[in-house]
């Protein structure tokens, strides 16, 4: 595959994974999502990898744990039920230090749900995924093409901060085809550090290693939770990703991510056609969350509206990010609708002060 | 001449069990049996949650400590992407026969080449002497006062019988620590276990009927009387799947 190919956003995202050196994937049927699945079970055995389809979204994850334990990169994927189940084995990787990739093909809940595009795990994917102190590095693309980009990106990270990421993408990015270039996949490949701590036997030439994430005295638990948390700054320091759309002379900023952030762009030009002044700050990481970009914004621009699939689950990330300094405006739609750019641009109108 | 000693795969530290568990003695099989066949380099085991939860402490081989009742499927990943290592869970009754039935169940039908060590005293230890589903119909534990009422509480499991049901597994075999003879038995079934993943047969599994004086509420010596007058008698000890037998024992 050289040249540009048409293809869904799961299958793109497998593809990519594959050549990013991931040739273990475990997981558990569930749209909207299966593709993926099914691109890895079709493929992976042709690369002398392993595609296994584990009895439940916990066994998937800790068959993630096991493989990831014994040095090698592996995945899985779900959508947003499945990712509840995945909770635990989330944590025990975090609190193991073990690197793997997580994605997550959002569609509607809470509890079963639906099964069109959502973006109600916001609060999930950049709070709390499992129980403890924990973060993951999490990315959210807006196009195929940039599935297939943050794939590299997020094996990277997780390999050097040894810390399970997640891609945080939707119903509609894992279903819809886009052209996309697989050229880019290895664009911005770094060195990772060997993975010394891997048990995959001594043979004798080293002592055992043990992946754990049990420490029963407070004081060991205090002290591991302390050092991941100097790694989880160094990802805050290094590893912020962002795009900036005509935000210099914005008087109206919009944050929003993933698919949304494809509508907004489009109700971005139709407003800047009104000569509504209006730019946008799209999170590509939504941990670690560009604060500064969003604070630099606040200096310039005088109002901001997030535009998310859900109740408003980024607001207060980007009121902490201002510290407050500019009136936050919310619109979403939820439990799988979509907003249509119109929708947008009627929201923009109205914070413009002027007719909708 | 020395006639005992530790075994090389058993770390020189004390074990955390209390008096009279049989925690330790299995340890020592399993150890017995990574020396006798010279794999502790390429040997990892998986820890469970429950009583034996530091096991990754007790064992010189690479290991990983596992969720509660995940260890099967941690060891699918790992016996997976290293098929030529030697991939053993070690699992308590609550760990293997309640929380991870599911994944017992299915690492068993998938045919995993693993070996599984599962312990059987039909209660939760670590936690203090709950209702495990292993314990006997009667049984009076914290969680089950009046005694395990099969009506409301449910009956027993008896997983070798049932996992000897499914094509997956090579071998499963139901042996005590009780006594001297038994420990013999038990030392030769889990070499086995780990022969048959050298030899690439599927999934091994070891129930080993043990004691909890603590929680049981026992001298270690009443316990062990226990195990012979209340646990074997329920669970029948012998072999329920060998794949190299002609047909199954029992």
């Amino acid at each position: 595959m050289s040249g540009k190919v048409l293809m869904k956003g799961n299958e793109a995202l497998a593809e990519a994974a594959i050549r990013n050196g991931c040739i273990h994937f475990f997981g558990y049927p569930i749209t909207p999502q299966t593709e993926l699945a099914e691109y890895m079970a079709k493929r992976l055995p042709k690369v002398g990898g392993l595609c296994l389809q584990a009895e439940s979204e916990i066994a998937a994850i800790n068959m993630v744990l096991g493989a990831a334990a014994s040095g090698v990169r592996a995945m899985t994927s779900s959508s947003s039920p499945g990712i509840s189940l995945k909770s635990e084995g989330i944590s025990y990787m975090v609190g193991s230090d073990l690197p793997c990739l997580i994605c997550n093909v959002q569609r509607g809940g809470p509890g079963l749900g639906g099964i069109q595009p959502s973006q109600q795990d916001y609060y999930q994917a950049t709070k709390a995924n499992g129980h403890g102190d924990l973060h993951l590095f999490v990315v959210a693309p807006a196009s195929v093409q940039e599935m297939v980009t943050l794939v590299g990106r997020a094996f990277d990270v997780a390999d050097t901060y040894r810390t399970p990421a997640m891609i945080l993408a939707d119903g509609a990015l894992g279903q819809m085809m886009e052209p996309v270039d697989f050229d880019t996949a290895l664009a911005g490949k770094r060195e990772v550090p060997e993975k010394t701590w891997a048990t995959c036997g001594h043979e004798g030439k080293r002592k055992k290693n043990i992946i754990n994430s049990l420490f029963i005295n407070p004081d060991e638990l205090e002290k591991s939770v302390l050092e991941r948390e100097e790694r989880y700054k160094l990802i805050e320091k290094n590893e912020v990703l962002w795009e900036e759309y005509l935000v210099d002379d914005a008087d109206i900023v919009i944050v929003s991510y993933g698919i949304s952030a494809r509508i907004c762009k489009s109700a971005i030009e139709m407003a800047r056609a009104e000569g509504i002044k209006v730019g946008m700050i799209r999170p590509i990481t939504l941990w670690p969350y560009p604060k500064a970009a969003l604070a630099k914004a606040a200096n310039t621009a005088s109002k901001f509206l997030v535009v998310e699939l859900n109740m408003g689950q980024m607001v207060d990330d980007v009121k902490v990010a201002i510290d407050c300094r500019r009136p936050v405006s919310f619109f979403g739609r939820t439990g799988g609708m979509l907003p249509t750019a119109d929708d947008v641009l009627a929201e923009i109108r109205k914070l413009n002060g002027g007719k909708q | 001449m020395v006639v005992f000693d530790r075994p090389k795969s058993l770390s020189p530290v004390p074990f955390h069990y209390c008096p009279g568990c049989t925690h330790g003695i299995v340890h020592r099989l399993v150890a017995e049996a990574i020396d006798a066949l010279g794999i502790e380099g390429k040997t990892i085991g998986i820890a469970p949650v429950g009583c034996s939860v530091f096991a990754y402490n007790y064992f010189e081989c690479d290991m990983i400590e596992a969720a509660h009742g995940r260890a099967p499927a941690v060891a699918t990943g790992v016996k997976r992407t290293h098929p030529d290592n030697i991939v053993f869970t070690y699992q308590g009754d609550g760990d293997l026969a309640a929380i991870g039935t599911a994944e017992t169940v299915h690492a068993s039908a998938r045919g995993e080449n693993i070996t599984i060590i599962f312990i059987n005293n039909a209660i939760y230890g670590m936690t203090g002497g709950q209702m495990a589903p292993t314990s006997l119909p009667g049984q009076v534990t914290t969680t089950s006062p009046y005694g395990r009422d099969v009506n409301i509480q449910g009956n027993p499991i008896h997983i070798c019988e049932m996992l000897s049901t499914l094509d997956g597994v090579a071998y499963a075999e139901r042996v005590a620590v009780n006594n001297p003879k038994n420990v013999l038995k038990a030392k030769k079934a889990i070499q086995k276990a780990f022969q048959n993943q050298i030899d690439k047969k599927g999934l091994s599994i070891v129930e080993v009927v043990s004691t909890c004086p603590t929680n049981w509420g026992m001298t270690p010596a009443e316990a062990l009387k226990w195990v012979d007058e209340k646990m074997i008698p329920f669970y029948p000890l012998g072999v329920y799947k060998d794949v190299d037998a002609k047909g199954d024992a029992q």
